[in-house]
């Protein structure tokens, strides 16, 4: 593997036991049940880029983050950080302190009885990072500057302060390991939109001087525009498009991705009617056979009921992977199609 | 619409909080008419005062807030200060209410026919079987699926999507003149937001109901609003028709609100910010709430409070609008910002 991927993971899966106990199921007369939340994701993510992961709730792009981290083992396939197998790397302190996490919820994600200068000397202490109380208080303050707050905050309580300004914490939380590799689970979805913007420049600026890799997962794809290198598209566990960001916002290829782009709503008042998905994600308990997206999608045939589509470069735009059989035999309409949803989604509008 | 008479007055409203450390205002002079048919979105940043608003005209204030000022009157009678139980019957009767969770409208202890067959007979001379085949109906309107057979299930039972399709149809089945939806696609996801929106937008037409629609996601706004409020601090800011505050807003906040919302057509370098953050309320400046984060600030805006004034397309409580040249207003509260999104 060359040496200027931060991350890698090859089929990675993760799969829950629901099973209801034991003397119900006797009663029932059932088996165990299964839940595949994740089932069988692979991407690469070069030093100093980022990949979004964008999908419906219940996707599965929580448990990729977990899985990333090693919150998860991993029920099937691996996950490789920076060359080294993820289980192997995690049990040394000086890989695991080079990769952070940073939460959806700014409320829960911060112990509310710790003063902030405690929450985010805490990973400096745990991996020893300074040899003085007083290094560690100078990098405290360094760290609540870089985020825009000042050193004086650290005395503070989280309650004291605003929802934006707590995920700031989270972010210099995460940031005082040095580490290279942020995971951040959807980091602005708990935010207003103003805050949100505040946010998404402040990550864009640490990653430009701290060369940071970012895994950012949200299910807003404005955001995704915003801040990706390449975007995966998850549905039911699995990724069904995985391309760099323009190509996948010109040019969309498999339905799902598409039925997303038709679903947004206009701002731009072109007096374009979003086209609702029909139907709902299906369980992943009880997913459908073959394709999991053939109950919605308008392009489904008999085969797709039956066979699980593979990634594979998209034809006229193989930067893209897809998983489609109608994009694979040539039925998807194409490019020319894909340009026609960008345009009609309002994705080609400034470019 | 302006030549019908309004249905919902909503005058000077001011809601207050007593707190230990003293009364806490929610609310002041929040003046809006909806008409009949009409959907008045209501947005702003979260602690704007959207929700408060919303409950105070459904009279649901949690204790121990209260209307300390102003007036509400649906259809020309005052509903502001109605004794609990008629309140009740207009709740059911005359204004529908949709939340943001559908588990807190729904009661998972009654199948979902129940409760619409119970709403239904409170409300409408209908008898328990004329109610449940219109039950059914409604089930069938708002998009379930064999809804002769769901009829009799319990929330749980439905998905998410599908529980806020229920409590619309809970919301509607009375047939009130008014609907107050508060933030009721945000749970949802965007594929399932599009079919809840669509649902809500044909019957506020076919029905000809009235709505105020509380959200803080301007592209709800933007397709389902015809006039729009925006809220800062407690109070209107702007308000006008939707095409106008979302293409060329007037106030200074609605200006930088609009700018910071990614766009979906191209990638940024860096995103309109608005600097700080909107103030509590136990320190709400003195004059113009947005004075601390207003890049057009003067003198005059840390004195007085401006109320709603002409902005051209639209009114704004912003004391750049005072004086006869809106273009040249519209101008300088634009040039406040490097990055000003243009429609
Ligand atoms: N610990 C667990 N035990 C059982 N099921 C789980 C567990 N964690 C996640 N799941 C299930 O796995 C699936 C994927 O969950 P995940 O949290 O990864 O989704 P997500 O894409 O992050 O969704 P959201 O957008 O709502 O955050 C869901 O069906 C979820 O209910
Ligand atoms: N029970 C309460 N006591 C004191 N203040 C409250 C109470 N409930 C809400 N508030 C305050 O009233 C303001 C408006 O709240 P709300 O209408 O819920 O805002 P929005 O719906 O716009 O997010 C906020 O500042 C909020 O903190
Ligand atoms: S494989 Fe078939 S069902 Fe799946 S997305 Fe492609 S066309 Fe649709
Ligand atoms: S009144 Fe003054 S501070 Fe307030 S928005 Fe207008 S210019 Fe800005
Ligand atoms: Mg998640
Ligand atoms: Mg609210």
């Amino acid at each position: 593997m060359a040496d200027d991927l931060m991350l890698r993971t090859e089929d990675v899966a993760r799969h829950f036991d629901v099973s209801r106990p034991l003397i119900q199921r006797m009663i029932a007369r059932e088996g165990r049940r299964t839940l595949r939340a994740v089932d069988g994701v692979s991407f690469d993510i070069p030093k100093g880029t980022t990949l979004s992961l964008v999908g419906e709730s219940g996707c599965g792009k929580s448990t990729v983050a977990r899985l990333v981290v090693g919150l998860y083992a991993p029920t099937r396939g691996r996950v490789v950080f920076d060359g080294r197998d993820l289980a192997e790397a995690r049990s040394d302190a000086a890989q695991r302190r080079r990769m952070q996490m940073i939460f959806q919820d700014p409320y829960a994600s911060l112990n509310p009885r710790w003063r902030v200068r405690d929450i985010i000397a805490e990973p400096i202490r745990a991996f020893g990072l300074t040899r003085s109380n007083a290094e560690t208080v100078e990098r405290v303050g360094q760290l609540l500057t870089q985020v825009g707050l000042a050193p004086a905050d650290g005395q503070k309580f989280p309650h004291e302060f605003s929802g934006g300004q707590r995920q700031r914490i989270s972010i210099a939380r995460a940031l005082s390991s040095n580490p290279e590799f942020l995971v951040c689970d959807e980091p602005t979805s708990a935010l207003d939109v103003s805050v949100q913007a505040q946010i998404l420049n402040l990550m864009k600026d640490l990653q430009a001087r701290l060369g940071l890799t970012y895994l950012f997962i949200s299910h807003n794809l404005a955001v995704v525009r915003q801040v990706s290198d390449r975007v995966g598209v998850m549905y039911l566990g699995r990724i069904v498009e995985l391309a760099p960001a323009e190509t996948l916002f010109t040019t969309p290829r498999h339905p799902y991705t598409r039925a997303l782009m038709e679903a947004i709503p206009d701002l731009d008042m072109t007096g374009r009617q979003r086209i609702p998905v029909g139907g709902e994600v299906p369980s992943p308990i009880t997913p459908p056979s073959g394709c999991p997206f053939h109950p919605r999608c308008a392009l489904a045939n008999d085969r797709c009921k039956a066979e699980l589509p593979p990634m594979l470069p998209a034809r006229g735009t193989p930067a893209a992977k897809v998983a489609c059989h109608a994009v694979e035999e040539g039925r998807d309409g194409g490019p020319q199609a894909a340009v026609r949803v960008a345009e009609r989604g309002g994705m080609l509008a400034a470019s | 619409m302006s030549n019908t008479l309004p249905l919902l007055e909503v005058r000077n409203l001011r809601v207050e909080f007593p707190t230990r450390r003293g009364i806490l205002t929610a609310l002041d002079d929040v003046s809006f008419d909806i008409h009949p048919g009409e959907v008045l979105g209501v947005v702003g940043e979260s602690g704007a005062g959207k929700s408060m608003t919303g409950a105070a005209i459904i009279g649901l204030l949690e204790p121990p807030g209260r209307i300390a000022g102003g007036s509400i009157s649906l259809g020309g009678r005052r509903i502001d200060n109605l004794p609990a139980k008629e309140m009740r019957t207009v709740r059911g009767r005359e204004i529908g209410a949709i939340f943001q969770d559908p588990l807190t409208t729904l009661n998972p202890l009654y199948t979902v026919g129940r409760q619409l067959v119970e709403t239904m007979t409170t409300h409408l001379p209908l008898n328990p079987a004329e109610a449940r085949r219109k039950a059914v109906e409604w089930l069938e309107l708002v998009g379930i699926p064999a809804a002769a057979q769901r009829i009799d299930s319990y929330p749980h039972e439905f998905s998410g999507g599908m529980r806020q399709r229920v409590v619309i149809a809970l919301a509607l089945c009375a047939e009130p003149k008014l609907i107050v939806a508060d933030e009721p696609t945000t749970a949802l996801d965007v594929s399932i937001q599009a079919q809840v929106i669509a649902l809500l937008k044909r019957l506020a037409r076919e029905k000809g109901t009235a709505m105020m629609l509380v959200t803080h996601d301007m592209g709800v706004i933007a397709e389902t609003a015809d006039r729009v409020a925006v809220m800062y601090a407690g109070r209107i800011a702007e308000i006008g028709a939707v095409r106008q505050v979302v293409k060329h807003p007037a106030h200074p906040y609605t200006i930088g609100l609009m700018g910071s919302i990614p766009p979906i057509s191209h990638r940024m370098p860096r995103l309109l910010q608005i600097e700080g953050a909107m103030p509590r309320l136990s320190s709400i400046p003195r004059g113009c709430a947005y004075n601390p984060r207003c890049p057009r600030v003067f003198d005059r805006c840390r004195q007085d409070r401006p109320d709603l004034l002409d902005a051209g397309d639209t009114r704004a409580a912003c004391w750049l609008y005072d004086g006869a040249d809106k273009d040249a207003a519209h101008a300088a509260a634009e040039s406040g910002y490097t990055e000003v999104r243009r429609g």
